[in-house]
């Protein structure tokens, strides 16, 4: 059996009166590619928030391979592990946003050098090494002096995508990394996803892409409500679905 | 009295005018971020206070506030008024406009979408790093039109020092003015704040150009 990069037990987040994720339990291996479907409001975005910190929980357990960096304890509190734990705990993944959040003042190639130089102190010839074989790899090492304003959306992303591979993390999450590019943008990231895929890159995708989500997935998951629906393998879920939920959402993207 | 002569008595008082205006910029710029940080702070007591203090200094002139300082420890405790009114001069011009710049700083930070901090926190940045690193310096460009015209105001405001006899260029020019019943210092008053500021323009943008190379 493969290695646990990510386990996410009995999840519950809530703001102030309203729960969103109602008991989710998601756990993720070495290689594996888990695509997280399901309509606006169902709290995949906010999974991936929870899982990288951005959102505190306000129930269960989140564990980085042998690391738990937070769980409920006797009294039912959510404790976290103290912040020098949590920073270490951060690179084990990297997150790639809908809206890029590129650095402006930083030129591509600083945007992908400056947190390993700075954060995790490493040698600067060998990261800048590192980021120019990445640029090249996604297609932008002519791109390296560039700010990313001068950027198409397509290429910001691909910076993005490259800058969070660059602190070599164990895990990459997604957050609808193509729902702000056009539909010609939107394949050159997906084509970069999938290249990531093929070398058993460990990644969970939230998308809206559905072809792509199929071909690409070890793995699909699909959330309404704030619970998981169903989950599978993408030939069941998107061919042969067993909830009749998933049937009514899956419907208009099997009719084309 | 020649006009050469005013100018050239009015010249000798430029270098008090220049260091009002240096001084207060050196203190006020950074004081002004630390307000701003003490206005964002997440304790409500010392947001409220902060919030409070800067209403005060924006709501009262600076004159009032420059006699307050060079005056007020005399008529509070009885401490002498020292000779050189430098010093209080100084302390009342950077208080006022580090209220400002705070207000500038604030409006420029808030300006910074959620997502970089969200991309340097997930990066590994530290809080420190994150505003050092990342949000100061696209603060600083955000802001820097904003700051600019303070900077004129500032160049004219220095006149202000008139109020408590600081030998600047203006206050000379005023007591020439009113001994030889004459117009002209004014007026020579006014070519030097113009050219001062011509100065202050050229400056400030050959520094926003540097800074335009993003956007």
């Amino acid at each position: 059996m493969s290695k646990k990069i990510l386990q996410m037990k009995n999840i519950i987040k809530s703001y102030s009166d309203t729960e969103v994720l109602k008991d989710i339990s998601l756990s993720v291996e070495e290689g594996e590619v888990v695509s997280i479907i399901g309509p606006s409001g169902s709290g995949k975005s906010t999974l991936l928030r929870c899982a990288t910190f951005l959102e505190k929980i306000n129930g269960g357990l989140i564990q980085y391979l042998d690391t738990v960096a937070a769980h409920t304890n006797e009294e039912g509190k959510v404790v976290y592990v103290n912040r020098n734990q949590l920073t270490h705990v951060k690179s084990y993944f990297g997150l790639v946003f809908q809206q890029f959040n590129l650095f402006p003042h930083f030129s591509v190639l600083k945007n992908l050098t400056h947190a390993p130089i700075l954060v995790q102190k490493r040698d600067s010839k060998e990261v800048e090494q590192e980021a120019r074989e990445l640029l090249k790899k996604t297609g932008l090492e002519d791109k390296a002096d560039a700010y990313p304003c001068q950027l198409s959306g397509g290429q910001q992303q691909r910076v993005a995508i490259a800058r969070a591979l660059n602190l070599n993390p164990d895990i990459l999450f997604f957050d609808e990394p193509t729902s702000a590019l056009d539909p010609e943008l939107t394949g050159e990231v997906l084509k970069i996803i999938k290249e990531l895929a093929d070398e058993k890159m460990t990644m969970v995708i939230v998308t809206h892409e559905m072809s792509f989500a199929r071909a690409v997935s070890k793995r699909v998951i699909f959330m309404d409500g704030g619970f998981i629906v169903e989950e599978g393998d993408p030939e069941q879920v998107f061919g042969d679905p067993s909830q009749e939920r998933t049937k009514q959402f899956l419907k208009n993207y099997n009719q084309v | 009295m020649s006009l050469l002569t005013m100018i050239i008595k009015m010249s000798e008082g430029l270098s008090r005018t220049c260091a009002i205006f240096f001084l207060t910029l050196i203190f006020s710029l950074p004081l002004g971020m630390v307000v701003t940080l003490l206005r964002r702070s997440k304790n409500k007591i010392i947001s409220s206070i902060t919030r409070a203090v800067i209403s005060v200094i924006r709501g009262t002139p600076l004159m009032l506030q420059l006699l307050a300082i060079t005056y007020g420890p005399y008529y509070l405790v009885g401490l002498t008024v020292s000779r050189n009114k430098l010093v209080p001069v100084v302390v009342a011009f950077s208080i006022n406009y580090a209220a400002y710049f705070a207000e500038i700083y604030r409006g420029g930070i808030d300006s910074i979408s959620k997502g970089q901090y969200e991309a340097a926190d997930v990066l590994g940045y530290t809080k420190t790093q994150t505003f050092l690193r990342i949000i100061l310096p696209q603060v600083i460009k955000r802001v820097l039109p904003s700051i600019t015209n303070e900077v004129v105001t500032l160049v004219k405001d220095t006149s202000l020092a008139f109020t408590v006899s600081y030998q600047e260029m203006f206050t000379i020019g005023k007591e020439i003015a009113n001994s030889q019943t004459s117009f002209t210092p004014f007026l020579v008053a006014g070519v030097f704040y113009f050219v001062f500021n011509a100065l202050v323009d050229f400056v400030m943008g050959k520094i926003e150009k540097k800074l335009n190379y993003y956007h």
